[in-house]
């Protein structure tokens, strides 16, 4: 389940894959967000740009999976959904926890991380006291 | 025809489902269709060369009137996942008022459990949810759809329990289904306690994963009464469609659906009528959590208040709205695309018909969900002509 870039958001893997966080941002009502597409999803403004972000974010919600998919038996269970601080929601794995739920108190702080699956380089998100 | 698409100028004439319902190996997908046709056809007392108009999804319109020999001159593939039904007697509505169709068939039939002459289940590896949700195992609906249900829950100082109280109230009803797959009651504790599939939703919590189909028949309220059936007929009020997105992950909010407010509140504008005006509600329960979703975003109870509204049982037999009274998605049937079903059970319940029939049924609103929230729809339908 490799995701296939378009041209437009080409650039956000590319970041991935040299481990960074990276989305747009519009020049004229200042405000990040995501998926990638040429104009703001926001205000139509085609006047955007590509930025780095913190890497930061909260657990917004989640499942623990216990019928994975064919070829995601390796992988983490726990998917869900993470608010970066710069304000896009992104669907993505929580790593480097035990998945149950005790350890999975919506609004925690997650940081950033990559996992190579199957030749892509996806962001996953991790607790912020498990980052070093 | 005079009169507009909505106020009841445009019948349901003709309802139908396959004749068997659950696990039906020896049909395929597209001859579950036509049994359905066929059935709806013959209930509203009209042949196939009556039928101008074709509605579906998943096949497409053109594949359905083939099969059956219709020669149309008003097509409808609207595919928005599992809604488009309502979406498809919206659509017919109008071209019934517009005079761009007469007598309009839309059919419903997927061999969602068996897999008999049916499509593979994929999404582009491209496409939005391929490429932000798919890779992170965001495949399967049980582990896409059910994911914004906690943020639900945290948000109203619910929890589980809540969810659980959705199956409790309808296995009451399935009880009454002699059609519907799971239909022993059961408790709070048994449903909690069920085998997890994601958590927080145990087996209980998801829909049944069946064979089937369903057919309707639409013409306008002129030739609805000339037909032997014309007693029967169920009258469309209001409606309403819209979209959000289609990846869960970018609701604008995930404990509220942006689509399902906007249809709802169209439906209930179009028709002209208030929440206490209606005496059956169907909400289309993939997953246990979207009758608590709807029940608020629909306005039918204050926010927060969905979990206690069913835990006191005015969705139950004998409550003062009676909720999914076919046992719903979660017990009588969902073939993939459940839609088509939760308009049969509607229909069923305005002409009096209905296995778990409540009393004096006059008024019932359907409300659809397409492709996890990507979508809804919503109907306001009356037993009588107004």
């Amino acid at each position: 389940m490799k995701p296939q870039p378009t041209p437009e958001t080409a650039p956000y893997w590319e970041a991935a894959r040299a481990g960074e966080l990276r989305v747009q941002r519009c020049l004229d009502c200042g405000r990040h967000y995501f998926y990638p597409r040429p104009a703001c999803r926001f205000c139509a403004s085609e006047n955007v740009e590509w930025t780095g972000v913190s890497g930061r974010a909260r657990l917004v919600s989640y499942v623990i999976n216990h019928r994975p998919f064919p070829g995601f038996e390796s992988v983490s269970p726990v998917i869900a959904v993470v608010e970066l601080d710069e304000g896009p929601r992104l669907m993505t794995n929580i790593v480097g926890i035990e998945p149950i739920p005790e350890n999975l108190p919506l609004d925690m702080r997650l940081t950033v991380a990559f996992e190579e699956r199957s030749g892509a380089v996806l962001p996953v998100f991790e607790p912020e006291e498990a980052a070093t | 025809m005079s009169g507009g698409m909505h106020g009841g100028g445009v019948a349901i004439v003709g309802a139908a489902e396959t004749e068997e319902i659950g696990v039906l190996p020896s049909t395929s997908m597209i001859e579950l269709h036509a049994q359905a046709a066929r059935r709806a056809l013959k209930d509203a007392g009209l042949t196939l060369a009556d039928v101008d108009g074709v509605a579906t999804a998943g096949p497409s319109p053109i594949e359905v009137a083939h099969h059956l020999g219709i020669a149309p001159r008003w097509l409808d593939g609207t595919n928005v996942g599992g809604c488009s039904f309502l979406i498809h007697v919206r659509h017919a509505a109008a071209a019934i008022a517009a005079g761009a169709a007469d007598v309009v068939l839309i059919t419903h039939g997927e061999s969602g459990r068996s897999r008999v002459g049916a499509p593979g289940y994929s999404m582009g590896a491209s496409s939005p949810s391929g490429q932000f949700e798919m890779p992170y195992g965001a495949i399967m609906p049980y582990s896409t759809f059910t994911v914004p249900a906690l943020r639900f829950l945290h948000d109203r100082g619910m929890g589980r329990e809540d969810l659980a109280q959705v199956v409790v109230a309808q296995r009451e009803w399935a009880a009454k289904n002699p059609r519907a797959m799971r239909r022993d009651t059961v408790t709070v504790e048994e449903v909690l306690d069920a085998s997890m599939i994601a958590y927080p939703f145990t087996k209980d919590m998801c829909c049944v994963v069946t064979d089937g189909g369903g057919a309707l028949v639409l013409t306008s309220r002129e030739r609805a009464a000339d037909l032997p059936a014309g007693s029967r007929a169920v009258y469309l009020l209001g409606s309403g469609e819209s979209s959000e997105t289609p990846a869960v992950s970018q609701m604008d909010d995930l404990g509220t659906s942006a689509a399902f407010r906007r249809a709802g509140a169209e439906a209930f504008a179009t028709a002209g009528v208030g929440h206490g005006d209606i005496d059956h509600l169907m909400c289309y329960d993939a997953f246990a959590h979207l009758p608590l979703y709807m029940l608020e975003d629909l306005g039918f109870t204050g926010y927060g208040e969905s979990g206690a509204f069913i835990a006191e049982g005015h969705t139950r037999p004998g409550g003062a709205l009676p909720m999914n009274t076919n046992g719903g998605g979660l017990c009588y049937t969902h073939t993939g695309m459940y839609g088509m079903f939760a308009i049969q059970e509607a229909v069923r319940q305005l002409r009096g018909e209905a296995d778990a029939q409540v009393p004096g049924a006059q008024l019932s609103f359907v409300q659809g969900v397409g492709i996890f929230f990507a979508a809804g729809a919503s109907l306001v339908l009356a037993g009588r002509e107004p």
